[in-house]
């Protein structure tokens, strides 16, 4: 795995690690005050074209940063999977964004720059500071009225490569040449409108737009690494943990995961459709091998207490699954030891084995094993296997579709599972229930 | 580095203080790659970006954590930063908000700019700058939470890692701010 970013907490302690971020914050205020941002008539210069101070600092610092992002996760130093990208709201960041546009030509700051211009001693900017806390405050409490809004036209974790579907340094190349000419038009409205001598501007900007423009196409022609890359590079470490079987959990292992509310766990079921609508664990998700790749976005969206256990009915195909999420850096990703078929022999009884080993049942019967809650006494924890059946509208909504089974079977889960809650009344001692299903 | 030498002198530093005009600003594209450099380095080292308004908002929500925290604990928004034992301000975003005024008041201080004065456009009073001030810090700080991140926040740092929707935000801004700059173009000019 890169080396970069660097896992902060592990090396400096959980407050040790927010050092870096004071020193970071530092360099960040120190340059907005050097850009002259603590100047408010600076700023609302941009917006009536006399100076485009602006612009010019913003798109320079985005495409620099851009740049040496891309290039060194091309180069395998820097893991972007792991940098932090702005999730999409699409419309509450329309809204927003045009919101904040109307404060900023009013109050001639952004809440950094007033942030600068308070401690620099600019009234205004003390004034605009204290009014970004009187904001915040009513946005707080205000919230609650468009919750369903703010919540809206969510798309997770979508860069402009996925918007359309190009590499990461062809958009490289297209931001700066796009930026290059922004800073030429901008050069020319303050040659018009603020009658600025362009002779005067310094030569070396040709230079670092050179430079620049030969960053971007560096980080295009490398590319950025494929996951088969990825799972090369990181071979002998996928190896080892494997072989050391370090990441293959117990099924006992995977049902105090189930039952710790402190985790979001999350389990790949990577079998066959008919498998899993024959039999499997509540809550698991289906979802095929070629289709793993899919899920990366949204696993990188996970809280930090996030788990994922991937199964399959032996170990061979959630391996695979476990390889590609690892290569991919997604972390706490296990395999469910001896797959399936070990969940089924540790915990099912006779019964359930007799049954299953039948030939294929009709696909109106879905099986669940409702998992016993924590019992420090118990060493072995007793199974209950619930037979659900599908209601008789839906048996025949099945045979009206013809070909449908397995889906329909799928959707019947969440009634499933309600049913199961009323049925098995286990003692749960207060705590929730993995049985419920949300 | 004239500067840096006469800072380090107790008296001449505060002679300097008074007396010199500040020092002119930096060239923006020099400046825009040295926020460039900040930037990427936020991201190299810790896999975060830079924020303004992210700090501001945990701020204050410790502080109303300390004067109604069953507000707090009823209120989904805020529960998120500052529910039940939770500190509001143990985020790495507050850490960046308290650098970014301790690099702006150094560089200020270094550079001979800090002076107590309200800058504004020709024909406006200082206590309609300060209103608009006001004024402007409360919508951009509520348009900064509904977008989940300010220019900082969204635009630079989502810019930088090409988040579509930071993109959208960045262009809105810009949107919203020239389409009221010719009425306010008396305010400014």
């Amino acid at each position: 795995m890169p080396p970069f970013p660097l896992p902060l907490t592990d090396l400096l302690g959980h407050w040790g690690a927010y050092w870096v971020y004071l020193l970071i914050g530092i360099g960040f205020g120190a340059v907005l005050e050097l850009a002259g941002f603590g100047n408010s008539r600076k700023l609302a210069a941009q917006f009536y074209f006399t100076e485009q101070t602006v612009l010019k600092v913003m798109f320079s610092a985005i495409v620099v940063a851009m740049s040496l992002i891309f290039l060194t996760s091309a180069l395998g130093l820097l893991e972007f999977n792991l940098v932090w990208v702005n999730p999409t709201y699409l419309w509450p960041g329309i809204v927003g964004g045009l919101i904040m546009g109307v404060g900023f030509i009013v109050g001639g700051f952004c809440p950094g720059t007033s942030l600068v211009a308070a401690t620099t001693l600019k009234v205004d900017g003390i004034f605009f500071a204290l009014g970004t806390f009187f904001g915040v405050f009513a946005f707080g409490e205000t919230v609650a009225f468009f919750e369903p809004f703010f919540y809206s036209s969510s798309y997770g974790r979508v860069t402009l490569m996925d918007v359309f579907g190009v590499p990461a340094g062809v958009v490289v190349v297209l931001v700066v040449l796009m930026a290059l000419f922004m800073f030429w038009g901008a050069e020319q409205l303050e040659r018009i409108f603020g009658k600025r001598d362009l002779k005067r501007e310094p030569r070396w900007r040709y230079a670092a737009a050179t430079g620049l423009a030969a960053l971007a196409l560096a980080t295009a022609f490398i590319g950025q690494p494929t996951t088969e890359e990825r799972t090369a590079r990181m071979a002998p470490e996928i190896d080892r943990q494997l072989a050391e079987r370090q990441v293959q959990i117990e099924p006992a292992e995977l049902l105090s995961l189930i039952h710790n509310d402190r985790l979001n766990l999350i389990m790949f079921d990577v079998r066959s459709e008919s498998d899993y609508n024959l039999f499997h664990l509540l809550d698991a998700e289906h979802i095929e091998l070629p289709n793993i790749p899919t899920t990366l976005a949204r696993l990188r969206m996970e809280p930090a207490n996030t788990v994922v256990v991937v199964m399959s009915n032996t170990e061979i195909a959630s391996t695979q699954a476990w390889a590609i999420l690892t290569a991919e850096s997604v972390p706490n990703v296990y395999i469910l030891g001896g797959g399936l078929n070990t969940w089924i022999g540790t915990f099912a009884g006779a019964d359930f084995a007799a049954d299953h080993s039948r030939p294929r049942r009709p696909a109106m019967t879905g099986w669940h094993i409702a998992s016993p809650p924590h019992s420090a006494t118990a060493t072995r924890w007793p199974t209950r296997i619930l037979r659900i059946s599908i209601s008789p509208s839906s048996r025949k909504s099945l045979s009206a579709r013809g070909a449908g089974p397995p889906v329909e079977a799928a959707e019947a889960r969440p009634q499933a599972a309600r049913r199961c809650v009323s049925i098995c009344s286990c003692p749960k001692g207060g705590q929730r229930s993995s049985l419920v299903d949300v | 580095m004239t500067a840096q030498l006469a800072v380090s002198s107790g008296k001449s530093r505060r002679l300097r203080l008074m007396r010199s005009k500040p020092k002119p600003y930096m060239h923006p594209y020099l400046a825009g790659i040295l926020l460039g450099l900040v930037l990427f380095a936020a991201f190299f080292f810790t896999g975060n970006g830079l924020g303004a308004s992210g700090g501001v908002n945990r701020i204050v929500v410790f502080f109303e954590d300390l004067l109604a925290p069953q507000h707090v604990d009823r209120t989904a928004y805020l529960l998120e930063m500052a529910g039940g034992s939770e500190n509001a301000l143990d985020s790495w975003i507050v850490f960046i908000t308290i650098g970014t005024m301790i690099g702006g008041f150094l560089s200020g201080w270094i550079n001979g700019r800090l002076r107590l004065e309200t800058n504004r456009g020709p024909n406006v009073s200082v206590r309609v700058r300060w209103m608009m001030a006001f004024l402007g810090g409360t919508i951009m700080a509520y348009g900064a939470r509904l977008a989940r991140g300010c220019t900082s926040g969204q635009a630079l740092t989502g810019g930088a890692t090409l988040s579509a929707g930071s993109w959208v935000v960045m262009f809105a801004i810009f949107g919203g701010g020239y389409a009221l700059a010719y009425s306010l173009r008396k305010f400014w000019n």
